[in-house]
């Protein structure tokens, strides 16, 4: 101990350094002197000073790129790099767990003049987003299609499929994005034409793996009706509505056998069913 | 079972699969616990399933201890419940800060060693012990800038920081090696000053020369093999206070499992030699 320490006893000394110093890592270089007191200033003239502004920019846009392989393969790492770094001075992480980083990029993406040209972008975003969400949901068991195979009609009509915790789906009436982000986001994509058309996409994961089909629209508001807690006859119902010409009971048994749900209730009898032995 | 920790690995998920099924003796896996602090999912079952085989050692980078304030209540909450889940042989963190006001800072953030600040981290570092119900390790951070406001040392800090909270140290060589280089003071009389008996943990990483200033600015940036002279300052420091749970950093330009293994293998080496069973 040195009796110089005692003129350092001042309260909130510490919070003001760490007032500038954050500033300074995401302040340009010409407005540094400017903006912050000049204790940090002098910190951030030094050349160490670039390694902290370049490892915590780095750290953001890695964590962008690893939870946006889809988008980040269609534009390429100069584009998705260069873009990221503008969404991230706009909303820097507030938690440290950077798995969970970019809630907000496909709307920062949706209002990105660059992208304007690639108006499936945001949607393809989206869909990575459901895949991280997807991804970290605590393991639950798909509702088994047996169970809902054993139903006498009038048991059917009132009974209400939960969707699974991790299933997510979205309806996209601009563009073909389930096609444009799964050839995307798996290593060897394929090639060949898309047709130019509405599409759909539900992501699951009934068991270890997040998987991914194709939906129409009536699935994707079959999935918005159920998510209300509305019967399985108001979905359908719902269904119809989205689109006419559609197989009700193709429909239920894909979305089954794809792990959409989690488990059935029946609306008379709302707690949820015991598993049969 | 308890089983003695001796050199181990970053894990990282694209080497979980090799992780796994490697048998060594002694080799136990560290992690930063932000990255498992998920409500499920694969992720989480390939740490068990790791755990089931392995020893684990979280190593924290965001309870940002040097800041001016109390670390996050929710962030303890949530590593206190991940330690209880995988059941760490070791957990660590940083003299350092990178939460400050509601933001992340991804880096490990700077600060004068004042009095002020001294109470303020012991403070941090006492009340995550408290939650954690257990003794943490604090790391020595790299460092990039010449700062006029320091009034400790940074070993008497660290001593005095072990001295109140009782909490153990972990040496990173590599940074000594880095900030020596940077600040321009002596690697070997900083190893050879730093207090043994509070080690708990020692990281060995690789840096790399700032791509415009060269040599005069070494970066941490844990993207390259050990260094030669940060192995020559290890097995000096191994030779003077034994054998320590020894870990070998990779965070960036992975190579494979076995590569990175056979750098553990050095490190395993240098603690199974004659001086460090004698220290």
């Amino acid at each position: 101990m040195n009796t110089a320490m005692l003129s350092n006893l001042v309260p909130g000394a510490l919070a003001r350094f760490q007032d500038g110093f954050a500033e300074a890592l995401l302040a340009p270089a010409s407005k540094l002197v400017t903006t912050i007191p000049p204790e940090v200033a002098a910190l951030a003239a030094q050349p160490g000073f670039a390694v902290y502004r370049n490892t915590v920019m780095k750290g953001c846009i890695d964590a962008l790129q690893a939870n946006y392989p889809a988008v980040a393969r269609l534009v390429g790492d100069e584009w998705f790099r260069a873009a990221a770094a503008i969404h991230v001075r706009e909303a820097l992480p507030t938690e440290p767990t950077l798995l969970r980083y970019g809630a907000a990029f496909a709307d920062f993406l949706a209002r990105f003049e660059p992208a304007a040209e690639l108006p499936y972008l945001p949607g393809v975003a989206r869909l990575d987003r459901y895949w991280t969400e997807a991804h970290a949901t605590p393991v639950q068991d798909a509702l088994d299609p047996a169970m809902v195979a054993r139903l006498a009609p009038e048991a059917l009509a009132g009974a209400v499929l939960h969707p699974h915790p991790a299933a997510r789906w979205a309806w996209f009436d601009y563009a073909p994005v389930y096609t444009i982000w799964s050839r995307n986001r798996a290593e060897a994509a394929p090639d060949g034409d898309i047709d130019w058309q509405p599409e759909g996409a539900l992501l699951t994961r009934p068991r270890d793996a997040v998987a991914w089909i194709a939906l129409d629209a009536a699935g994707c508001a079959f999935l918005d009706a159920c998510a209300a807690g509305h019967t399985l006859s108001a979905a359908a119902q719902a269904a119809l509505e989205a689109q006419a010409d559609i197989g009700l009971s193709q429909l239920v048994s894909t979305l089954l056998g794809a792990g959409a749900f989690g488990r059935m209730s029946f609306s008379e009898h709302p707690q949820p069913m015991e598993e049969q032995p | 079972m308890t089983t003695v920790l001796t050199a181990g690995l970053g894990l990282k998920p694209q080497h979980y699969d090799a992780a796994l099924a490697c048998p060594a003796d002694g080799l136990w896996f560290e992690v930063h616990p932000e990255n498992y602090m998920v409500a499920g999912g694969p992720r989480l079952a390939w740490l068990e399933a790791i755990r089931a085989r392995h020893a684990i050692s979280l190593h924290g980078v965001a309870l940002s201890l040097a800041a001016d304030a109390e670390p996050d209540a929710a962030h303890l909450q949530r590593l206190a419940a991940l330690a209880q889940r995988i059941q760490p042989s070791l957990i660590s963190e940083h003299l350092a800060w990178s939460t400050w006001r509601g933001t992340y800072h991804p880096d490990l953030l700077p600060f004068p060693r004042t009095a002020e600040v001294l109470a303020r981290i012991a403070d941090n570092v006492s009340r995550t012990q408290d939650a954690l119900q257990r003794r943490i390790a604090i790391e020595n951070p790299s460092h990039y800038l010449h700062m006029n406001g320091h009034d400790w040392d940074e070993i008497d800090f660290l001593t005095e920081l072990a001295r109140r909270t009782g909490c153990g140290l972990l040496l990173d060589v590599n940074n000594v090696y880095v900030s020596a280089s940077n600040l321009g003071f002596a690697a070997e009389a900083y190893i050879d000053a730093f207090p043994g008996e509070s080690i708990m943990e020692i990281h060995l990483a690789g840096h790399t020369p700032d791509p415009n200033l060269g040599a005069a600015l070494l970066v941490d940036t844990h993207d390259a093999p050990v260094a030669p002279e940060v192995w020559a300052l290890y097995a000096r420091l191994i030779a003077r206070i034994g054998a320590r749970p020894t870990l070998i950093e990779r965070d960036d330009n992975l190579p494979d499992f076995a590569t990175l293994f056979a750098e553990r293998q050095c490190a395993e080496a240098v603690l199974r030699t004659p001086l460090a069973r004698a220290a």
